[in-house]
């Protein structure tokens, strides 16, 4: 009836995963009875779970995100510490519970911290960047992200059913495979990561199709805002790699559940082909994650600098190049694999070439910088500190692609902190800086501006302090992923990394602190005139939030930065005010959740091999396509009186706001 | 093959790097090679990184320089909001990482070349051959032309090349002697090969550095290069003490445990290594499903079973 599943599977007897499960059930359960008490249950559904507005799931996405980096960032401060006490002892934490938890980490943060806030930054930027609507699918969009949702949930529903894979964030075969893994850990991996990878394929469909196709008049491609085409790449890297992730994990998943031999060694099957495809969608992963953070710096250092961004040809040009090269590179993470100098030889240095378009971005944002008027509002500060910590990271990048340093260095901590040198440094403060900027915009109030630059340099110092003794150690021959050690030399280095990630923990409870005092003081940071920035996108010209349809009338773009260039020219604010018409827009969906809600059924029911589970899940699904693609009312009108008074509304505000500044000038 | 680089020039080159650093850098096992390739590969790695120091100290420089200078309350610095090409500038920024690359590029090649692990050593002396098989979670070092085996303790005389042939007799990890240079996989089913060599006697740490389940941190093991004199009678005391290496008792080492201090086998059964490449001896069993697994750390009397009188 219930599969493998029994009570065995409850933490019962092990105090930290009992407590902490505990914790999180009780806190779940605590937020769900509030919200009902409160009766905002209806208004969460109308308003946000069944929303298809691009702007709502791009928020919903971000606090994903941000739960979720919670999340794993607790596994890193238990990893730190383990690693600090350790040293000639076992810690506090036993192996089984160690490797579950370096697993945990790293599955959360690429899968469910670095994705969720990449794709929702694109989901609230790119329609309006692009002067449009929504995107091409705006269901397909909810569906997108509460699959991404319910592998979150299967991942950390790990924490309290069962165990959760300790075979490492990518699970290599053969320990990975049944023999040597028998529990449900990996099951767990394979089926959160299965589903929220359909999310995130869907959502690269979505983004390929929203950025080729659809267009304000007068958006070229050499129009539209760097962020726009780094997004590009990134989906369309997305298409082309997900897919072999979702095959390469299914065939693991054939092996553990049907007996096949694809990573095995019997029957023809070769352990080392799991390692080829795992790092084909492996590495172009890092790309898809690190070029929109590009788009964002691109953004913000253009804005704070109050001047256009220099070399835009080379940008976009460095942009594709690294989506192309991203493909040539995948066995550099295997040098050590025994395959031949030719090979080894040809795919270092194609690794090596991914840092000429890098190193053309870093040059570029600083001929941006240079003959400006660089103001340092947060968002310039995660720039500034990018730029510097990012060359640090393509340095070592660059170093671990010299085929003989690998040999010493390969799954080290230098590598650990290499990769964390360009996921942080590049990727994180990316979407910080993103987070600040675009947040005026999303919500029609700024960030406290205090709290969030003791945030940032909490996180940056707190990054060299944390990483530079995992460089230090690295280079004395320590290797990732110890649950104890026995080397006197290594032991101040991990006594100092944990003070670091002590300090990242001080930056994250700022930028919490920063979050709750902006909410409450929500009325001084109001910014009414939808720029707070002088920003120079499309973004800028509509109100913050903007209205549902984002833009009354949608732009003509006669320029790149169009926005800025028509700010700043003759005839500012004479637009005479437009003609309206009725705007047709999407209607909300239940599609996204239902498909959700019975995705982690049956997930689940895979996991724990409850198959009548599966088969409801399934039934349920398709039932869900059946209603969805005979459904008779995809839209609904907004009519043009209403469309007048909103965007009346709104001209008369900013025109007041501005008056005011002005005034205060 | 990479010509010999005595330590003490490493460390010389390394010098500057360290002051840097200001901390110490020959202390650190990686750079403070104690063999041929493990030289090789150090100075690849430091030649690589100041390579890279001569456009890398600069655009920091650069990017801290200009982003102060050119602050909005700077009322000496110039403004020009519309400047946003420069054709001449942009050759020069697309140029600049494009040379490194190819200077880099070109030292990868030949350092890749050269420092092939499966690439023998040059050397008047014959290699010594030694087998190494990975196990949950212990490593097996067979010496086959003197029939006998160490467990955890890994044995070679100073100055001979060793040639390294390794499998896994269980999950996939790596071999790694950091002093000694070049890392390798062991894979089941698969044989890699490597040659290292230890230019004089000492003593130096070995692990394992790719996760092979819960004894993963306590897979490592001691490398002692000695004289040839004091190898020989390491070989003779191994010969004459210890349990036998047969396909039985190879069965019970290759079960999940972890071995407390090293041990030798007298004598080894011809081919075991191949019948463990092929798998005629099956891998390791993984996780034994029992109620209570009791403590994974094994004790040697447990291991000798199939002990040959």
């Amino acid at each position: 009836m219930l599969g493998k599943l029994n009570w065995d599977a409850l933490p019962l007897g092990q105090p930290i995963p009992l407590a902490a499960g505990a914790f999180v059930v009780l806190v779940l359960v605590g937020g769900v009875a509030f919200i009902t008490l409160k009766g905002w249950l209806p208004y969460l559904w109308r308003e946000w779970i069944t929303s298809v507005d691009h702007k709502r799931i791009g928020v919903m996405y971000v606090t994903l995100a941000s739960v979720m980096l919670l999340r794993g960032f607790t596994d890193a401060i238990m990893m730190r510490s383990q690693q600090a006490l350790a040293f000639q002892s076992q810690g506090y934490l036993p192996p089984e519970h160690y490797n579950q938890i370096f697993s945990a980490h790293g599955t959360i943060m690429i899968f469910f911290v670095a994705m969720p806030f990449v794709i929702g930054l694109m989901n609230i930027v790119v329609p309006l960047q692009l002067g449009v609507r929504d995107v091409a699918f705006p269901t397909l969009n909810s569906v997108s992200f509460w699959l991404t949702a319910t592998g979150a949930l299967l991942v950390n529903l790990s924490l309290v059913v069962g165990v959760f894979s300790r075979t490492g964030w990518l699970p290599f075969p053969p320990l990975s495979e049944l023999a040597y893994s028998p529990d449900v850990g990996v099951d767990y991996y394979l089926w959160g990561v299965q589903i929220s990878g359909v999310g995130t394929l869907l959502t690269g469909v979505n983004f390929v199709t929203t950025i080729l196709k659809i267009h304000a008049p007068g958006m070229t491609y050499m129009r539209m805002p760097v962020f726009c085409w780094t997004s590009l790449a990134t989906n369309l890297l997305i298409v082309a790699a997900f897919p072999v992730l979702t095959a390469t994990l299914a065939m693991l998943t054939l092996d553990r559940y049907l007996g096949f031999h694809f990573f095995t060694n019997e029957a023809g099957g070769n352990v080392m082909m799991f390692m080829n495809l795992i790092w084909i969608w492996g590495h172009p992963e890092v790309y898809i994650l690190v070029l929109p953070a590009f788009g964002v710096f691109s953004e913000v250092v253009a804005t704070f600098s109050r001047k256009t961004l220099f070399g835009y040809r080379s940008m976009v040009l460095a942009t594709m190049a690294i989506g192309l090269i991203a493909y040539t590179v995948w066995l550099h993470h295997f040098f050590t694999m025994g395959a031949g100098p030719n090979v080894n030889a040809v795919f270092g240095i194609a690794s090596m070439i991914i840092a000429v378009p890098t190193g053309v971005k870093i040059f570029n944002w600083m001929f941006t910088m240079y003959g400006g008027r660089v103001h340092y509002a947060s968002p310039m500060l995660w720039s500034v500190g990018f730029m510097v910590t990012f060359v640090i990271g393509g340095l070592t990048g660059v170093l671990v692609a010299v085929v003989p340093a690998d040999f010493l260095l390969h799954n080290s901590l230098f590598q650990v902190a290499h990769f964390h040198n360009v996921i942080i440094g590049g990727v994180l403060f990316g979407m910080f800086a993103g987070y600040t900027f675009w947040f005026p915009k999303a919500f029609g109030f700024r960030l406290d501006e205090r709290w969030g630059k003791a945030a940032f340099w909490c996180w940056f110092i707190g990054f060299y302090l944390a990483f530079v003794p995992l460089y230090v150690t690295g280079l004395m021959g320590m290797t990732r992923r110890m649950q104890h050690y026995d080397v006197p030399e290594w032991h101040p280095w991990m006594l100092v990394a944990a003070l670091g990630a002590a300090v990242v923990l001080a930056g994250i409870a700022c930028q919490i602190t920063q979050l709750v005092v902006s909410i409450r003081h929500r009325e001084e940071l109001r910014d009414l005139t939808g720029d707070p920035w002088m920003g120079r996108t499309l973004e800028w010209s509509t109100s913050s939030p903007p209205p549902a349809f984002n833009f009354a009338v949608l732009p003509q773009v006669e320029s790149k930065d169009d926005y800025w260039r028509r700010e700043h020219s003759a005839d500012r604010l004479v637009e005479a005010e437009p003609l309206y018409a009725a705007i047709e827009m999407p209607r909300n969906s239940a599609t996204g959740f239902v498909c959700a809600f019975f995705a982690a059924f049956g997930g689940f029911g895979m996991i724990w091999q409850i198959w009548w589970l599966v088969i409801v899940a399934l039934v349920g699904a398709f039932a869900t396509f059946v209603v969805f693609a005979w459904r008779d009312r995809t839209e609904y009108e907004i009519p043009a009186d209403e469309v007048a008074r909103i965007d009346r509304a709104n001209r008369l505000a900013r025109s007041q706001a501005r008056a005011a500044l002005q005034a205060a000038e | 093959m990479m010509p010999k680089v005595p330590s003490q020039r490493l460390c010389l080159r390394l010098a500057p790097l360290a002051l840097a650093l200001s901390l110490g850098g020959c202390d650190w096992a990686v750079l403070n090679p104690k063999g041929p390739i493990g030289d090789g590969n150090a100075t690849l790695l430091v030649d690589s990184v100041a390579i890279m120091l001569v456009i890398v100290v600069p655009t920091i420089i650069a990017t801290l320089a200009i982003a102060w200078w050119f602050r909005s309350s700077n009322q000496r610095a110039f403004y020009l909001p519309d400047w946003e090409n420069s054709g001449q500038l942009e050759l020069i920024i697309w140029a600049i990482p494009l040379l490194t690359i190819m200077l880099l590029g070109g030292v990868t090649w030949i350092g890749a070349h050269d420092l092939d692990p499966a690439k023998p050593l040059q050397s008047k002396e014959e290699p010594l051959n030694v087998q190494v098989v990975s196990l949950d979670w212990k490593w097996l070092f067979i010496y086959p032309d003197q029939h006998v085996a160490s467990v955890n303790r890994l044995v070679i005389p100073a100055g001979t090349p060793i040639h390294f042939s390794l499998t896994s007799g269980s999950v996939m990890t790596a071999f790694f002697v950091p002093q000694l240079g070049s890392m390798i996989y062991t894979m089941n089913r698969m044989r890699t090969q490597l040659y290292l060599s230890a230019d004089n006697p000492g003593v130096f740490r070995g692990l394992a550095t790719q996760i092979a389940g819960d004894g993963f941190a306590d897979m490592h093991f001691e490398v002692e290069a000695k004289s040839s004199q004091d190898f020989y009678a390491w070989l003779a005391q191994a010969r004459g003490s210890g349990p036998a290496l047969t396909p039985e008792s190879y069965i019970e080492l290759s079960k999940q445990s972890v071995v407390p201090e090293p041990f030798t086998f007298q004598t080894v059964s011809d081919g075991l290594f191949e019948k463990i490449l092929d798998q005629t001896l099956p891998p390791g069993p993984g996780p034994v499903a029992e109620a209570d697994p009791g403590p994974i750390v094994a004790t040697t009397s447990q291991l000798c079973v199939g002990r040959r009188n």
